[in-house]
């Protein structure tokens, strides 16, 4: 059986592992075994993006020894896969053999979507989801990885799942880590928008690949009273868990 | 003594002056919607593909790095064409430079076609002082001109003004009934400039783009304005970073046509000048002096940093304000600055200092969307990025100390976390426990989070750490699939 090698989001492993779980499902449900290395914790892009290089190699090193033998990664998040490919890398450049296994490691990181549509070749997983769903385009994901079509061609396959395109779709939700923190009204200004982008939309739930702008978004649209749901597209492709 | 105003350090406080004007955000997202998008088409449209912005940006660091060979030999042409070449290291040198030939000429008036690094050096309050009268002759600079302010946007710098305020202005300056009909407006202006163009003595322009192999500098303007101020009155300055040049006409002619894509989603500016020096015997207009001021201005440290030389690509276009959804909520005056929006957030630090614009660099959300809108595909997210690291771990050659105190601790503790796994679920169990104190809603997601945390609750929901973590519960889940 093949093997699938999963590297979790850290905002996913603690705020809604049942969308890491509906990751697991997905793969097992095509046939896949999932290999899921108990120590992992996180890549460094929290370091990284505040500036922290010492402590985000800390953490890139360590995410390499654990994954660097790996056949390959996928991870359900563009910002920790574009990390991966892009910046650790860049990180080690001062020190060849880590480089180099850093860059090994990147050509066989993907992301969930890419994954499944162009490397397994896959768009129909045969789930079913009743629903008006629209599609939250994530910075890193789409500008990024130039992952676009990958997770649409997805939800388009979906039995019962209609997808309606909201305004804007590509503006970013303004999670951006610790700046959600640090500049709170800018942060607010910019998902006060996407959140009324997602209700003209009339969807029942917004849907996106990168678990940070989904909490930020969800907790947008529950302080506002609103009852769309914020779902990782894993847990619609598993069937709506 | 120096008229430049640098109010980095208040960026949030502006920002959120800016987010709460519902009149600035209607107009920028007017704007951004209309630009943005169409910029993106300009490019896709292009003859030679989108690709061409990569083969721009490659010719513009061709001519970074032979900066000095390229300026050489402008200069040399420009001044076998009769004009005068003055290299300024400073602001003060420039503007020192300008209000010299002022006085020597007696120039009391002058016109000013639109120009950042004008902005930039502070050059309108510094030949003020020197008893000379700029007039803006930019429409969106004469208004903001008129009404004491500063451009919130590089090609739009009236932006932020509306229709009512500008009939204000012009009823009170003008001296014209107040009206609030575009035409109306626009002619009292195109009125009142044309007799500040004819009596005026100097002409200040700035450059778009200057051409080492043929000596010219181009200017692009869409009102005609500036042909005007660089062609009537007797001497002509025109003021241009020492970046704003390419080797060859046919490279000058792919950055041209990119910058009117950039800027205005047009195929080419209305009015493209090209200046290579005065007027010349026989010749029917043009001033009879040209002088050609070269900024630098802190662009040699840019230079000499490999990490920041790339912004020297930049040619100011403003597609990056166009797309960033920061710069459409907070405005052009949050950044404190002559250059606002993503530009702004790179530049500006690198131009007037690190950690007083430490806010710039750190208040953006690293979306990208600059990077895809820039007409020279500049990576401005990866210097924001090098930015935050000269923050974090200090730099002696940019005067910045390492950051200290309970930030760093912060990261130190987080690099332990992720270190030891057992320990970083342990942290993440007593983080499940203790939400348990703090204000929740019935579905439990947490209400209030106490400093600094604080941020994200004033107007979200902030999601509970879940009981379990996925990665205990895969463990579980192995263990018991194998006991069978």
């Amino acid at each position: 059986m093949d093997t699938v090698t999963l590297f979790v989001p850290c905002l996913m492993d603690a705020f809604r592992p049942e969308a890491a779980e509906a990751v697991v499902a997905v793969f097992e449900g095509l046939g896949y075994a999932v290999h899921c290395p108990a120590e992992q914790t996180c890549c460094g892009q929290p370091a990284f993006n505040a500036g922290y290089r010492n402590e985000a190699r800390t953490a890139a090193r360590r995410f390499l020894r654990l994954f660097g033998d790996a056949e390959a990664i996928c991870c359900p998040s563009g910002s920790c896969v574009a990390m991966v490919r892009h910046h650790v890398p860049a990180l080690f450049d001062g020190e060849p053999d880590w480089r180099a296994l850093a860059v090994r490691t990147a050509a066989r990181t993907f992301e969930f979507t890419e994954y499944l549509v162009d490397v397994l070749g896959r768009d129909d997983l045969g789930a079913s989801f009743p629903g008006r769903v629209t599609y939250h385009d994530s910075c890193h994901l789409l500008r990024g990885l130039g992952i676009r079509e990958q997770p649409r061609r997805l939800l388009r396959r979906v039995r019962g799942l209609e997808l309606v395109e909201m305004k804007n779709s590509d503006c970013c939700c303004g999670f951006g880590g610790a700046f959600s923190v640090k500049y709170p009204d800018i942060s607010t200004a910019l998902v006060a928008d996407k959140v009324e982008w997602i209700r003209e939309s009339g969807a029942e739930a917004v849907v996106g690949a990168d678990l940070g702008c989904l909490l930020h978004i969800e907790g947008a649209l529950r302080r506002k009273g609103l009852g769309v749901r914020a779902l990782h597209i894993a847990q619609v492709l598993a069937g709506g868990r | 003594m120096s008229a430049i105003r640098i109010r980095t350090e208040r960026y949030v406080e502006e920002a959120r002056r800016g987010i709460a004007d519902p009149v600035l955000r209607r107009a920028l997202s007017g704007l951004q919607e209309r630009f943005g998008r169409g910029t993106a088409e300009a490019y896709r449209r292009l003859p030679e593909g989108p690709g061409l912005r990569q083969t721009a940006h490659a010719i513009r660091e061709k001519a970074i790095a032979h900066l000095d060979i390229l300026l050489e030999r402008l200069a040399r042409r420009i001044r076998e064409n009769g004009g005068e070449v003055f290299f300024a290291a400073t602001a003060e040198e420039a503007v020192g430079y300008c209000a010299g030939i002022a006085r020597r000429l007696g120039v009391k008036l002058a016109v000013k076609g639109k120009s950042m690094v004008t902005e930039e050096i502070a050059l309108n309050p510094a030949l003020a002082a020197h008893g000379v009268e700029v007039v803006e002759t930019d429409l969106g600079e004469y208004i903001i001109q008129l009404a004491g302010e500063t451009p919130s946007h590089i090609i739009a710098p009236a932006i932020h003004k509306t229709r009512n305020e500008i009939a204000d202005l012009f009823a009170q300056h003008l001296g014209i009934p107040r009206t609030t009909d575009p035409p109306r407006l626009t002619h009292a202006a195109r009125r009142a400039l044309r007799e500040k163009f004819l009596a005026a003595d100097m002409g200040i322009s700035g450059v778009n783009l200057a051409c080492a192999e043929t000596g010219h500098i181009s200017t692009v303007s869409n009102e005609g304005n500036i042909r005007m101020a660089t062609t009537l009155p007797r001497v002509h300055v025109a003021f241009m970073g020492m970046e704003r040049i390419v080797a060859r006409l046919d490279e000058y002619e792919i950055i041209l046509r990119l910058l009117c894509r950039g800027a205005s989603v047009q195929d080419i500016g209305t009015y493209v000048s090209f200046i290579g020096g005065p007027r010349r015997p026989g010749e029917s207009d043009g001033p009879e002096e040209f002088h050609l001021v070269v900024v630098d201005n802190g662009r040699s440290r840019m230079l000499a940093d490999p990490r920041f030389r790339e912004m020297l690509c930049c040619i100011r276009c403003a597609a990056c304000l166009n797309v960033c959804p920061v710069y459409g909520r907070i405005g052009g005056h949050a950044y404190g600055f002559a250059y606002s929006g993503p530009v702004g957030a790179v530049v500006t630090p690198l131009l007037t200092g690190i950690r007083r614009g430490r806010d710039l660099c750190l208040g953006e959300t690293l979306c990208g969307a600059c990077k895809d809108a820039c007409s020279m595909d500049i990576d401005l997210p990866r210097m924001l990025l090098e930015l935050r690291a000269i923050l974090a771990e200090g730099d002696p050659g940019w005067g910045v100390e390492p950051s200290g105190g309970l930030e760093r601790q912060a990261w130190k503790l987080w690099e332990g976390l992720v270190s030891r796994p057992a320990l970083y679920e342990r942290a993440l169990q007593a983080g499940a426990v203790l939400q348990r104190l703090l204000p929740r809603t019935p579905a439990g997601w947490i209400r209030r989070l106490p400093p600094p945390f604080s941020g994200w609750t004033k107007s979200r929901d902030f999601p509970p750490v879940a009981a379990e973590p996925f990665r205990r519960r895969f463990a579980k889940r192995r263990k018991e699939a194998d006991r069978g």
